[in-house]
């Protein structure tokens, strides 16, 4: 299981870089889309996926047993909803450059 | 409760910018509440740094929780006088923006709440014990100087705003995998329970190496180090005079405090390797960074190039690792944080004067306002390092680190940049305040802005000035100071102990 998600981070690794170097501002946006939740699935992943109850103490019920960590869940949850307002953000601004400036690619970012 | 005033910088920041949305349609007040703000700021952190002085390293255990477990903020010496000086950098911006010095539009769309919000994310950065709440600070700052760079709308601020948020992204994406990588080798977040239990390895294994590398190339972003600072020229320049002042005293200087720390707690036995390439990639963004500058015709570019090549200063001295040598840096990046702050702000009143900040049409400042051009050459010559100001001894105090352990190379470079460095803002100097103003360039300023001494513009930049003046009056004491911090960064025991207990964890 771990060994296949290590598959799929990288290939989201290498598509995101794949983007994120085209001259299409939404395909740079998608390459940061992409991206931000290789990075999330990557740090769900490396302290290593068990399979058992989840963590709720309850007197000592997790004594002795295989419990999920979750404190990588938590980080999870957090970068998940930064980088959503981020994206949000950077989505906004490419609608203003396209639509406004008529800019859509990054040849045309150049200065005067 | 009493512990609380670790967090009063930021909370306090955050208090004032949710008091500015509350008085979202009238600019005038949120212009009072900021300034207040930085105030406010400015005293409980000067109180902080007091109590730091004479008690050592002060913890806030959020909830209670104890430290490897919950959440730490950490005020040690060095975060303290960084919070002091953001501090004083917020107070005196709010300053600058009364009568004219932002315009009402901009406020009228937060722009108060927002550089608020800004101080909130540094301020958190310099305080917080825990790697995750450097994260989290870090895209705060970045959130709020994203939408202070496109408040405006116009087109240069767009275009630069989307190549800032692209590379910021990605390196906010290295130091989220770097966290997440760290966890799972060391199985804690905890700056100083990472020091302990990253101190019991001789020797890295390579994957801690590697993140070691990724968090390198993470903050190198942020603070603009020689192969990764190309966003930097290319939006500094754009947002109105007040957020590029922020900026240019703030946001990099996050990623030089990360560097730090990063090198003094977690990583200090990286091995002769690391710091000798740390050394090249220093000295290369020193002289490429005023290279740049030199180049350059307007004056904030000239100013926004020239922040790499201080920038290169920091981390120069940081690779040399020692005591002296991490005071210096700690001297250098606070000197830096005043001059540039404050020749920004000075910039803001040249383009105002003027109409722009293109040197070819500007000049003859130095008839008609001598009292900025005293500024300018105490702010200037600061940053070039001419003594008694406060850049000289920056230079000084590397150099010596420098000639300590034998590394005449630094002392080279650092004597060859600084020539350049003077040569920048002599041209500045020559070309905006000294000729005569070019003919036909009839430019009627707003005079309630620009003219008088007593302007809330001219003030908020002689305190800065002074501040320059001072740091290099009193150099002793304060490097006396900032050797003790350096030597808490180095010797992590006294931080360990305050957030973990008597002999750790």
């Amino acid at each position: 299981m771990e060994l296949w998600l290590v598959v799929v981070i990288s290939a989201l690794f290498v598509l995101s870089f794949y983007l994120l170097l085209q001259r299409s501002i939404s395909r740079i946006l998608l390459g940061l889309l992409v991206l931000s939740n290789a990075a999330n699935l990557l740090i769900f992943t490396v302290p290593g996926l068990k399979r058992g109850i989840s963590p709720i103490i309850k007197g000592d019920s997790l004594a002795g047993m295989p419990h999920a960590d979750p404190l990588p869940q938590a980080l999870i949850l957090t970068a998940i909803v930064i980088s959503m307002g981020v994206l949000a953000f950077a989505l906004a601004l490419s609608m203003k450059l396209k639509k406004w400036l008529q800019i859509e690619d990054v040849n045309e970012m150049v200065e005067e | 409760m009493r512990e609380l005033i670790v967090v009063s910088g930021p909370l306090l920041a955050l208090l004032t910018a949710i008091a500015c949305l509350f008085f979202w349609n009238s600019p005038r007040i949120q212009r009072y509440l900021n300034l207040l703000g930085g105030l406010a700021h400015l005293t409980a952190s000067s109180f902080l740094f007091v109590k730091v002085l004479n008690l050592g390293p002060q913890v806030l255990k959020m909830g209670g929780w104890t430290a490897p477990y919950g959440i730490v903020y950490v005020a040690d010496l060095t975060s303290s006088i960084l919070l002091m000086v953001t501090g004083l950098l917020a107070t005196v911006i709010a300053l600058y923006n009364f009568g004219g010095g932002i315009d009402e539009a901009r406020e009228r769309f937060g722009f108060h709440a927002l550089s608020q919000f800004l101080i909130f994310g540094v301020s958190g950065a310099f305080v917080t014990g825990d790697i995750f709440n450097l994260y989290v600070c870090f895209e705060i700052l970045l959130m709020s100087s994203f939408v202070l760079m496109v408040l405006g709308n116009t087109k240069e601020q767009l275009v630069g705003a989307f190549k800032y948020i692209v590379i910021n992204l990605l390196s906010s994406t290295f130091f989220l995998v770097s966290i997440g990588m760290l966890y799972a080798q060391v199985g804690t977040l905890d700056f100083a329970d990472l020091s302990v239990k990253l101190s019991t390895f001789s020797e890295l294994p390579v994957s801690l190496q590697i993140i070691s590398h990724l968090l390198f190339i993470a903050f190198g972003i942020k603070a603009g180090l020689f192969p990764l600072f190309f966003w930097l020229p290319a939006s500094y320049h754009n947002p109105p005079i007040p957020a590029s002042a922020l900026f240019a005293g703030l946001l990099t200087k996050v990623g030089l405090y990360s560097l730090i720390r990063l090198y003094t707690f977690l990583f200090p036995h990286q091995g002769t390797g690391t710091f000798e390439w740390m050394w090249w990639i220093s000295v290369a963004t020193m002289v490429i960074g005023v290279i740049g500058a030199v180049s350059k015709m307007h004056i904030r570019r000239i100013l926004s190039v020239h922040i790499i090549s201080q920038v290169g200063y920091v981390t120069l001295a940081l690779s040399l690792m020692t005591p002296i040598a991490l005071a210096a840096a700690l001297y250098y990046m606070i000197h830096n944080m005043l001059a540039k702050t404050s020749l920004f702000l000075i910039s803001g009143i040249v383009e105002n004067s003027n109409g722009t900040d293109y040197l070819k049409r500007t000049g003859g400042l130095f008839s008609s306002k001598i009292w900025l051009s005293v500024l300018f050459l105490v702010s200037a010559l600061g940053l070039a390092g001419l003594p008694p100001l406060s850049g000289f001894f920056a230079k000084l105090f590397v150099v010596k680190a420098a000639a300590d352990v034998g590394s005449y190379g630094s002392i080279l470079v650092v004597l060859g940049v600084s020539v350049f460095t003077l040569f920048s803002m002599l041209k500045i100097w020559n070309e905006a305040f000294w000729k005569a103003p070019p003919v036909g360039a009839e430019f009627h300023p707003d005079q309630s802005f620009c003219g008088k001494f007593y302007s809330p513009q001219m003030i908020s930049i002689f305190i800065l000035s002074s501040g320059v003046l001072l740091m290099g009056v009193f150099a002793g004491p304060i490097f006396d100071v900032l050797t003790t911090a350096a030597q808490g960064m180095l010797d992590p025991t006294l931080y360990v102990e305050a957030v973990l207990g008597i002999g750790g964890s």
